[in-house]
């Protein structure tokens, strides 16, 4: 049976639940919110963790009812759930159907959605570093630091850094083949 | 300066290149590298699928700020209770 660790959960799954729920409430502040929703309700009610799951599917299943409940309490506000759609400004004429109509060779949804669930793979992925590779990966090529900057943070030199890089996307590159491309 | 990397070498360039790091000399280097060496093209070739892999999946990081935030929220109510 799985044992809950809830001091790393932040650096461990964070990212995870941020990269799952940003797509789905669009704002930044919400998302930080509903994921210290989630790891509360986490801490709470973590004697009812069997271990059928792993810690991560755990928690996203908490995050899930947080997203419902959040769009819940946005829609019962009266008005709020009514959809206005009219010209953008007095001038604008034409055909009004067909300026609102989507863009067909715009990137469709399904690729978004598609590029949302390759993130989570990789994220998933990343799990299996050592913690401090998959941090300093993440710094590196996701928020895209300064190697120098990494270097003083972590206190190693530059060839530290790239060998940790290399193996990092070594890992990564293997994982990726076997959980995403086939 | 010689010229020829050797494949270790040459992984640590691709790495860099990744990163737009490498110098204009070691990409060269890297060029004739990879016509020789079958099997860092292979490492080459998987070392740009993951970084356009990356670029696509726009992931997105919490600060380490925002993350302390939302450790510290935690700790609050937890005592809370």
């Amino acid at each position: 049976m799985e044992i809950l660790n809830p001091e790393i959960w932040v650096d461990k799954y964070a990212d995870y639940l941020y990269n799952y729920t940003i797509v789905r409430v669009n704002d930044p502040i919400v998302a930080q919110d509903l994921i210290s929703e989630t790891f509360l309700a986490g801490l709470k009610s973590k004697d009812n963790f069997k271990g059928e799951a792993t810690e991560r599917t755990w928690l996203i299943s908490i995050l899930k009812r947080k997203i419902i409940d959040h769009y819940r309490k946005i829609n019962s506000k009266k008005g709020k759930a009514e959809v206005h759609i009219s010209y953008k400004n007095e001038d604008s004429e034409g055909d009004w159907l067909e300026e609102n109509a989507a863009d067909p060779f715009d990137k469709t949804a399904e690729d978004q959605m598609e590029n949302t669930e390759l993130g989570l793979a990789i994220l998933a992925c990343l799990d299996k570093l050592p913690e401090k590779q998959a941090t300093i990966f993440k710094l590196k090529t996701v928020a895209n630091y300064d190697t120098e900057a990494i270097c003083k943070e972590y206190n190693i030199t530059p060839s530290n850094l790239w060998v940790i890089i290399h193996r990092a996307r070594k890992t990564l590159a293997e994982c990726l083949e076997k959980n995403w491309f086939n | 300066m010689k010229f020829y990397l050797k494949c270790n070498e040459a992984a640590h360039v691709c790495d860099k290149t990744q990163y737009n790091e490498a110098r204009f000399l070691d990409k060269l280097r890297l060029k004739m590298h990879l016509l020789m060496c079958k099997l860092c093209r292979n490492y080459s070739k998987r070392n740009a699928a993951l970084t356009k892999n990356i670029k696509a999946a726009n992931l997105k990081t919490l600060t380490a700020t925002e993350k302390q935030q939302i450790k510290n929220r935690l700790e609050q109510q937890s005592f809370d209770k």
